[in-house]
């Protein structure tokens, strides 16, 4: 076949209408080559006005959050794009919490920190642990887990607030961090599961066969062999727990209101309860707390796009 | 003994390390077993307490069929279902086209738009209450930046966004589009990345260009994570609770809520909080189908992976 293809190529080359596609290309190419390139500087042209647009859509919220925070607390109210009096006056204040919304501000920075680490390392944990019994140890009714962890994945988090909140009451640990904790990581644990699951499989099931031969009990192979090899995939997770869990304001807001338990985001939406509250400050705090995840996505934003694709939602 | 089994399925071809493989592992035995059901307690005490008991929790909660009388006697939970249905409805559909086009657009090799995708995917690097604090300030009637631009560039009075009902809609709509963009335009450039460039190359070999390229290799390829990222974001964009509370703040006079924040504001503001659980589940008739179909889908492509 592939020699025939040959063949008509060189003999072919007289014939004006060529039937293969390796000899029209040329002629066409060169009559109308001028116009093409010009198309091209066209088409290239339009397409970075259009990323222009999409740059300034993409920034412009941002902008304005950096413009209302460098503002003096006069000029708030200006609407102006560029701010007269630039100033960082705002971030002295939530820096060295000298407005009585931000009067814990560090404390609940570090609430925030203890939050999202602690989600992270549950769901870590968890994740990996029921992930080694369905996918390498094959338990009877490991499909029953990896289901449960499939419908929680897909049940939106905010139409289970109300009962959560109840059952958080009964279990008595409402204004304690570890509610929102184990909530979080409820809610983190079934895409870690899914993405692990995923991942585990490229992992040669001989490893753990030779092991065994070795006399290594399971624990010994989760530990040494499991875990080590699983590490792209539990950067990417531990990534998306932290991220989720720093990001989450409804579950922080119903659990969490005294100023001591407090999450920087609850914080946050306390500027909100009154309509003098001064809105510099506000971006301000919000600029410092949108800062960690921003620096947090873009370090690890290869695996990050890694995980996704490993499975997040492949069809 | 599986090194046995090992030796026996060399001599026996293919189909043996396989079954090997399930005898050693499927019939745990004795310490195994014990091993096995310690690693899957973790997450079964998680789902049961945290997951299985909150929702028969919220099911008894919301048994009351007064409280459903009491629910479709109020107007603000019609408007909610209406504007939860075009929320979801024009939210996703229009986020997941425009994704879908510019992960075409992403597609192009060239520095510009590569340093484009960095910028690009700042919206969603970003927390979402700081960002729907700064769309709600950048909307403000009299001091918001979008009016301040409009009068500079064109010199024209923009409206105030937030005090119409549509408006303000839109401007929730658009807030969570411009969230949640990013995300999805990688998925799916994701999905277009692991088409081979063999198909389109065979393609442009039997003449295909431009419209039939996409309508007979992209389109095909492509469809089923389309419409799997269809159904994942229409559940995420039904749960959506903070475009809607931060941007708009259900208002003007709460027209603007959603089925996600009504419920939260039935139980915390009206403190009547198994209205809220009687309103929510009212989205289970939609919601069960939704969740049913994704799990199939899931654990589908998880096979086949």
């Amino acid at each position: 076949m592939s020699a025939a293809y040959g063949r008509t190529v060189t003999t072919d080359t007289g014939f004006a209408a060529g039937t293969v596609a390796g000899t029209t290309q040329p002629v066409r190419r060169r009559t109308s080559r001028p116009h093409y390139r010009l198309r091209r500087y066209a088409m290239e042209a339009l397409a970075m006005a259009f990323g222009l647009v999409l740059a300034v859509w993409s920034v412009l919220p941002l902008y304005n959050m950096w413009m209302i925070a460098l503002d003096s607390h006069n000029d708030v109210f200006s609407g102006a794009i560029w701010p007269e009096n630039p100033t960082l006056e705002s971030f002295r204040v939530v820096v060295t919490q000298d407005f009585w919304y931000l009067a814990r501000f560090w404390h609940q920075f570090g609430n925030s920190f203890y939050v999202g680490l602690s989600v992270m390392f549950l769901t870590l944990a968890i994740g990996s642990l029921a992930s080694f019994t369905v996918g390498r140890m094959r338990m009877r009714h490991g499909w029953m887990l990896s289901n449960a962890a499939l419908m929680t994945y897909v049940i939106p988090a905010s139409f289970l607030a109300i009962p959560m909140y109840r059952i958080m009451q009964i279990y008595g640990l409402t204004n304690n961090l570890s509610s929102v904790i184990l909530a979080l990581t409820t809610f983190a644990t079934p895409y870690a599961i899914f993405i692990f699951s995923q991942y585990g499989k490229s992992i040669p099931m001989e490893l753990d066969e030779s092991a065994r031969i070795d006399g290594a009990n399971p624990l010994q192979i989760y530990l040494r062999i499991y875990l080590p090899l699983m590490a792209p995939a539990l950067v990417a997770v531990g990534t998306y727990a932290l991220l989720l869990a720093w990001n989450e304001y409804l579950y922080n807001f119903l659990l969490l209101s005294t100023p001591e338990s407090m999450t920087v985001a609850v914080a946050l939406a306390q500027f909100l309860n009154s309509d003098e509250s001064p809105w510099n400050f506000m971006m301000a705090t919000a600029i410092i707390y949108a800062m960690p995840p921003i620096i947090l996505y873009y370090g690890f934003r290869r695996y990050m796009a890694a995980g996704l694709t490993m499975g997040g939602v492949k069809g | 003994m599986s090194g046995t089994q090992q030796a026996v399925a060399i001599g026996q071809g293919f189909a043996r390390p396989r079954s090997a493989r399930r005898r050693w592992i499927g019939g745990l035995h004795g310490a195994d077993y014990v091993w096995a059901l310690a690693f899957a307690v973790p997450y079964a005490v998680i789902f049961l307490g945290f997951v299985v008991y909150p929702i028969c929790y919220g099911l008894w909660l919301g048994s009351d069929p007064q409280l459903y009388s009491e629910l479709f006697a109020d107007p603000r939970y019609f408007t909610a279902v209406i504007n939860t249905v075009i929320y979801v409805g024009v939210g996703v559909n229009l986020k997941m086209f425009l994704a879908f086009m510019l992960s075409g657009f992403f597609m192009r090799k060239r520095w510009w738009v590569k340093a484009l995708l960095v910028v690009f995917i700042l919206p969603w690097a970003t927390p979402a209450l700081p960002a729907y604090m700064s769309i709600h300030w950048l909307l403000n009637g009299q001091w918001g930046m979008l009016n301040s631009i409009l009068w500079l560039l064109f010199g024209i009075d923009g409206p105030v966004y937030l005090n119409s009902h549509w408006m303000g809609l839109a401007a929730n709509i658009g807030a969570y589009v411009w969230k949640n963009l990013p995300f999805w335009t990688i998925i799916l450039l994701a999905g277009r990345m692991s088409i081979p460039q063999e198909l389109y190359e065979a393609a442009a070999v039997d003449g295909a260009a431009g419209l039939r390229k996409f309508a007979h290799v992209t389109y095909p390829l492509m469809a089923n994570l389309y419409f799997v990222c269809i159904l994942l974001d229409t559940v995420f964009a039904l749960g959506d609770f903070n475009a809607t509370y931060f941007v708009s703040g259900g208002g003007p006079a709460m027209s603007t809520e959603v089925l996600a924040t009504l419920g939260i504001r039935y139980a915390y503001t009206v403190a009547l909080p198994r209205l809220g659980v009687a309103e929510v589940m009212t989205a289970l008739p939609v919601l069960i189908p939704l969740v049913y179909i994704l799990m199939r889908k899931l654990r589908v492509s998880e096979g086949q992976l």
